[in-house]
């Protein structure tokens, strides 16, 4: 085809053709869109799906061009200091910060959490009765925890027949992902403690993390600040996810 | 019916026994500890005060005692007996290195018995002079007063008296309160967006404001009108302000540095509003400028260059180039006098023109005059962790460089005396040098966050420093130690100022509300 258009050049109707297509083209994308069924249309909308991801961030970055500043612009919507105006400073942690503080001073919101109730989970649904090995077939007494659990940084497990509870390996937790409900900001944070799970009191002192837990996340590295100017180091957060279902533990912080 | 305390347990009655018992006997200084060999040196120039060292008991070493000896050494009047401050080199036990400390109230307890020093060298004091009247350290907030609807981005001050304040704010006014009744007096509106910086003029009759908006502003402080036009010229928002020391001005004829972000400095006429120079030749971002009493203006800019210029004629006198990074804030040795004028501890304000000229130009000249020289230094702070201690008469080459700080330093300043420089960076510390020699004395650690400013009380004897913790701490320059922690913003401290008569501290932050402390 190459060789053909360098020796004879293109149909004369070339360009008129292109202009078409190129014209019939929505209607065409629509027409596929209805009419494909099966991994056809599967493939098509996955296309089409990127293909849209990109336009949007085209016309987002073409937008951003066209703005005409006629006033001068402050740099951010939040008064800074003269000192502070041509430094990028982390604000998200501090903003955080200042919003619970603002929230703090109405009082009724002090004990609103934002999952008021929650499902209750039974005994049987909690534990697995193990009856493996000689003693334990006979009696019954050893149980395995279902859920995920948060157990101390220097927990040791007791010798094999002491261990009433198993909480299993696999669904032991470090750190949730804890979001400030105001600000939509996400981050990822240590678990210092488990303060209640509304299951049982039983639970909390097991450390069982399930939906509605109210645990203790480590906010050190967000920097913020007591009124009087202490470090914040643990802020409590409730478990708003099935964590057993989902393999992570997400929380929201509780203001 | 009141609660009964439940009779003390058995460890706090011993814990009270033992506490009686140790308190009763007291160290005494043995007679027969000898005489201590006392060189005295002037902290100001750095030279020895009387012909040899002097001896003095080891129990009668005391500061007080130490006092009245160097008001005597230097034949002074009783009526004007000065109190000094005593430092003396202390070899510190594990580095071998020298550390600067306070001569102590008991010397044979803290520094003869542990082997620190001995009675047989000659220790060598360096005895700094203080003001003759105390400031007592803030304690309390006085007032919380709301008002503005936005940041308070700077504050100061009236050079007259502590009852006013004026404070600049993200909500495009500046606002002038009274300080005593925590009230607001006026607003001054007419910016079109935040006021980044606010200067009083030594004189007390005017109030300038820069802006985001390239303007800049002026004010009548008694009936919170604008005076005159609104003086535009700069492109880009105002950083920094700084009025014609009072004792320069051509009489009548005021005129104030406007800094810019468009990395010019303009020098206006405050009678007709109009550009008198500009000053351009910086390459970035002017952070800073100081209209110094010697007949400079000194600019610091993000260009790593601290420029002089002469103010007369608006030609560039010198450059300093020795950072290697933004330069954010300078201070000069004479600050205070040029922000305070005519207006001493006192309180008396001379009657006609003439006086106060003199008067002002009396105050400048006794603080800048070292060994019979008129000196004024300059220290410049920036964001390659260091500070350059500059001495611009007599030339480009610095006179130290102060290394220490771990992060950018944002505020430097000098103590109103002159002998101490406070720093303040971003790496939560505040560090104290020695002006003369830009030695470094000690570090104020207790900030948990970066220190945005520092301020000295008027009789140098304290600072304050407001923080991004939330929270202004006083520090005392005799000790180096916390001596007033004061939360109670609710969030970061922007702005702080110590009112030039030492009675208040106003500061104001991202709470949007002005606090007065007082002690």
């Amino acid at each position: 085809m190459e060789r053909w258009r360098k020796l004879h050049g293109r149909r004369l109707d070339h360009e008129e053709r292109t202009r078409k297509k190129a014209a019939r083209e929505g209607h065409k994308a629509s027409e596929d869109a209805q009419k494909l069924t099966g991994l056809r249309a599967k493939l098509y909308q996955k296309k089409r799906h990127h293909e849209k991801i990109q336009m949007k961030k085209q016309i987002k970055a073409h937008e951003e061009r066209n703005v005409k500043s006629s006033a001068p612009n402050e740099p951010s919507t939040t008064p800074l200091p003269q000192y502070l105006l041509d430094r990028s400073n982390p604000t998200n942690a501090k903003a955080l910060s200042s919003a619970i503080k603002n929230k703090r001073a109405e009082k009724a919101a002090k004990f609103s959490v934002p999952l008021p109730k929650v499902r209750g989970i039974a005994e049987e649904e909690m534990f697995k009765v193990v009856k493996t090995g000689k003693k334990t077939a006979k009696k019954g007494w050893k149980r395995m925890i279902t859920k995920p659990t948060f157990v101390g940084p220097d927990f040791t497990r007791r010798p094999v027949k002491y261990e009433r509870f198993i909480r299993p390996m696999g669904l032991r937790y470090k750190k949730a992902h804890v979001t400030h409900p105001e600000l939509g900001v996400t981050v990822n944070l240590p678990i210092i403690s488990v303060k209640k799970n509304p299951q049982n009191p039983m639970y909390t002192q097991l450390g069982v993390l399930t939906k509605g837990t109210i645990i203790e996340v480590n906010v050190s590295d967000l920097g913020l600040v007591t009124a009087g100017g202490k470090v914040v180091w643990g802020r409590w957060a409730q478990i708003t996810n099935n964590c057993e279902n989902d393999g992570c533990v997400n929380a929201v912080l509780l203001v | 019916m009141s609660t009964v305390l439940p009779p003390p347990s058995k460890r706090q009655r011993t814990d009270a026994a033992e506490k009686a018992r140790l308190q009763q006997d007291i160290e005494e200084i043995p007679s027969d500890a000898g005489s201590l060999r006392l060189q005295f040196y002037d902290e100001t120039t750095g030279l020895p005060i009387g012909n040899g060292p002097v001896l003095v008991p080891v129990a009668d070493a005391t500061p007080k005692n130490l006092e009245l000896l160097l008001n005597t050494l230097q034949g002074h009047d009783p009526s004007e007996y000065i109190p000094y401050r005593f430092t003396l080199p202390v070899p510190d036990k594990k580095t071998s290195e020298t550390n600067t400390t306070a001569f102590p109230a008991n010397i044979y307890k803290t520094l003869i018995t542990p082997g620190l020093i001995s009675t047989e060298e000659v220790q060598n004091i360096s005895a700094a002079p203080q003001a003759v009247f105390r400031v007592q350290a803030v304690s309390r907030c006085a007032s919380s007063i709301p008002g503005h609807g936005e940041a308070i981005l700077a504050t100061q001050f009236s050079p007259r008296t502590s009852a006013r304040m004026v404070s600049g704010s993200g909500d495009h006014t500046a606002r002038i309160w009274d300080c005593d009744t925590g009230t607001p007096v006026h607003t001054l509106k007419g910016h079109t967006s935040w006021v980044l910086a606010v200067s009083w003029s030594s004189d007390d009759s005017r109030i300038v404001t820069g802006s985001m908006d390239n303007t800049v502003r002026m004010w009548d402080p008694k009936t919170g009108k604008q005076v005159g036009n609104t003086m535009k010229g700069h492109t880009k928002w105002i950083t920094s302000i700084a009025w014609e020391p009072y004792h320069a001005q051509r009489p009548g004829e005021p005129r104030f540095a406007s800094a810019s972000k468009d990395s010019t400095v303009r020098v206006w006429s405050a009678n007709q509003q109009t550009i008198d120079l500009v000053l351009s030749g910086h390459k970035g971002s002017v952070s800073c400028v100081k209209w110094g009493g010697t007949g400079f203006i000194y600019t610091a800019c993000h260009d790593k260059t601290v420029k002089v210029w002469n103010a007369k004629d608006g030609t560039l006198a010198h450059t300093l180039n020795s950072h290697a990074h933004w330069v954010n804030h300078l201070a000069l040795s004479t600050d205070f006098v040029i922000r305070t004028a005519f207006h001493d501890h006192t309180g008396k304000i001379p009657g006609t023109d003439e006086e106060k000229v003199a008067k002002a130009k009396e105050r400048f000249l006794k603080a800048a005059t070292i060994q019979g020289e008129v000196v004024e230094r300059l220290v410049s702070a920036s964001d390659d962790f260091t500070m350059y201690l500059w001495d611009p008469a007599k030339g480009t080459k610095p006179v130290a460089r102060l290394l220490g700080h771990q992060k950018q330093v944002n505020h430097v300043t000098f103590s109103p005396d002159g002998l101490l420089i406070a720093s303040s960076g971003f790496d939560n510390h505040t560090k104290v040098w020695n002006a003369r020699d830009g030695k470094f004395i000690n570090t104020l650690r207790g900030h948990v966050a970066p220190v945005y400013m520092c301020a000295f009380s008027p009789d140098s004897r304290l600072l304050v420093t407001g923080s991004k913790d939330t929270t202004l701490k006083v520090w005392d320059m005799r000790t180096h130690k916390l001596a007033v922690d004061l939360p109670g913003h609710k969030d970061e401290v922007y702005a702080v100022d110590w009112s030039p008569d030492g009675q208040k501290v106003g500061s104001g932050g991202k709470d949007k509300a002005v606090r007065i402390w007082r002690h």
